[in-house]
């Protein structure tokens, strides 16, 4: 199976895994067929991801996309930290086979739903 | 790091005295059986040994043994050779929804042109139901191909009664027995088969090399032309080293069949008990019992197949996900769909597959790292066992 050098890196130690008690946001997204999921925890000052983490259920590609869209996102600020795609993530990987490029989405996308949280508690967004 | 090789259903590792066999015939018996001469003679001979040493191994003649490039195209022979030499008679097969993708993607290909197929449920534990086949089977049925152990799950169907009901139904019977060979003790006249799939791979022999069983008087309309070898069923020239080595195989998995049959099976108990008691909310996939001796599989809740595979590689197991031809795409294999597990069930399961070579030493070292490995996947996991939230 044609995974990566950096892949398997970051499926052997991925980087930022756990859960954060005190997130000032919290975004979950899964496929609800076959069960993948992602939760993302994210920590924000100034709108800056100052800290974040996740938790995973899925493949290699999952868990290894999870983390090394963690390490992108620390420090970045929101706009752009959710500007970042499955491709992003998958080029930092030095490339994911073609039928596991979906499994590189469901961080981003739990990002996006983290943002929101954190939008949402902040009553900047409705 | 020392390496274990638990994936002996998707290969398995040559004996050497099997290479031994084969090593002159690259070098200093190269001959092409259809030559006159003498080179020729030895590499004919050679094949002939070959034949019978097959044949005998399973009760049958030597003209009833042909050689091919293994399972797959065995299997392929079988069912487009009976379909489309008996279609005058009927053009319905029926087979089971869990076979091989040789059988199953072929009966896709015959469906396209004009055959009727039928596909046989299985039982949860992954068995055929001979009363199914009786309810199935018409004037039209020229064939029933039922695999006799299934190559992810293991499990061993009653073939010998659902070659009889094919029998009494006027159809022929098929059995895919690439998993079996040297495992189960298969007898072509005792178990009424009339064709039989064999690949060398998976017990000691070469890749690229099988043979297809097939009952004298059972036309068959030949998938590869040319130079007319193998009675005009296969031609192509010999790989002579390659059938030297089915041959030798063959002989020696049927003469230490039960030595190692033994063998593999209380190695596998051990593994199955072991892996059931160590790890929470692990199932077997499968029959208990009505399995291959060498076949484990698994199934662990709230943790992904491939992830877990490569956990266990990275701690020196070579393992699988399911059948080896499937590890590539993420959808739940189409023998876990049969036997009625759920995409979500499906996803967390495990191949564990031994051989003759295998040491109570290896088992022991998966039982230990196993329940680490499962635990470590489990707590990344936003959900926890039984899916109440963390
Ligand atoms: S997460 Fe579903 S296959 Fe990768």
């Amino acid at each position: 199976m044609g995974y990566t050098r950096k892949v398997m890196e970051h499926f052997a130690n991925p980087k930022n895994v756990g859960e954060m008690k005190d997130a000032h946001g919290v975004g979950r997204f899964g496929n609800t067929v076959d069960g993948d999921e992602v939760v993302i925890y994210i920590k924000v000052k100034n709108d800056f991801i100052t800290d974040v983490s996740f938790k995973v259920f899925g493949c290699v590609a999952a868990i290894a996309s999870a983390s090394v869209f963690t390490e992108m996102i620390k420090g970045k600020r929101l706009e752009e930290a959710i500007q970042i795609t499955k491709e992003d993530v998958s080029r930092a990987l030095d490339g994911l086979p073609s039928e596991k490029i979906g499994c590189s989405v469901i961080a981003p996308d739990a990002l996006r739903a983290a943002v929101d949280d954190y939008l949402k508690k902040q009553g900047r967004k409705k | 790091m020392e390496r274990v090789y638990f994936d002996n259903s998707a290969t398995t590792r040559i004996d050497t005295r099997v290479l031994e066999e084969m090593l002159p015939f690259f070098v200093h018996r190269f001959g092409n059986a259809s030559s006159m001469h003498y080179f020729g003679r030895e590499a004919y001979d050679a094949l002939e040994v070959a034949r019978q040493r097959t044949a005998k191994a399973i009760g049958a003649t030597s003209r009833e043994i042909i050689f091919t490039s293994g399972g797959t195209e065995s299997d392929n022979l079988a069912l487009q050779g009976v379909a489309f030499a008996n279609m005058e008679k009927g053009k319905h097969i029926i087979t089971t929804s869990f076979e091989h993708h040789a059988v199953l993607h072929t009966c896709h290909f015959l469906s396209g042109q004009g055959f009727r197929i039928t596909y046989l449920p299985v039982s949860k534990e992954g068995l055929v139901d001979p009363e199914d086949l009786k309810k199935t089977i018409d004037k039209e049925t020229i064939l029933v191909s039922v695999m006799s152990a299934n190559n992810e799950i293991g499990t061993i169907q009653p073939i010998r009664e659902l070659a009889a009901i094919a029998h009494e139904g006027g159809a022929l019977f098929h059995s895919d027995a690439v998993q079996s060979i040297t495992k189960l003790p298969l007898d072509v006249a005792k178990d009424n088969i009339d064709l039989l799939s064999i690949s060398a791979h998976k017990f000691h022999g070469p890749k690229g090399v099988g043979a297809l069983y097939i009952r004298k008087g059972v036309k068959l309309r030949p998938l590869v032309f040319g130079g007319g070898q193998e009675r005009g069923l296969r031609s192509s020239t010999e790989n002579i080293p390659g059938i030297v080595g089915l041959g030798k195989a063959m002989e020696l998995g049927m003469k230490e069949m039960e030595e190692s049959v033994d063998k593999m099976t209380s190695l596998r108990d051990r593994l199955i008990e072991g892996t059931l008691s160590r790890v929470n909310g692990c199932h077997l996939n499968g029959h208990r019992t009505r399995r291959l001796c060498n076949n484990a599989h698994f199934r662990f809740d709230m943790v992904e197949g491939e992830a877990l595979v490569l956990s266990l590689d990275m701690k020196g197991f070579a393992v699988s996900t399911g059948s080896a031809c499937s590890t590539r795409s993420p959808e739940t294999s189409h023998v876990l769909k049969a036997i009625g597990l759920r995409p979500e069930e499906g996803r967390g399961s495990l191949r564990v597959s031994l051989s003759k070579f295998n040491t109570t030493e290896e088992v022991n070292m998966f039982l230990e790292s196993i329940g680490e490995i499962v635990e470590r996947l489990r707590s990344m996991a936003p959900r926890g066992l039984g899916s109440g939230e963390t």
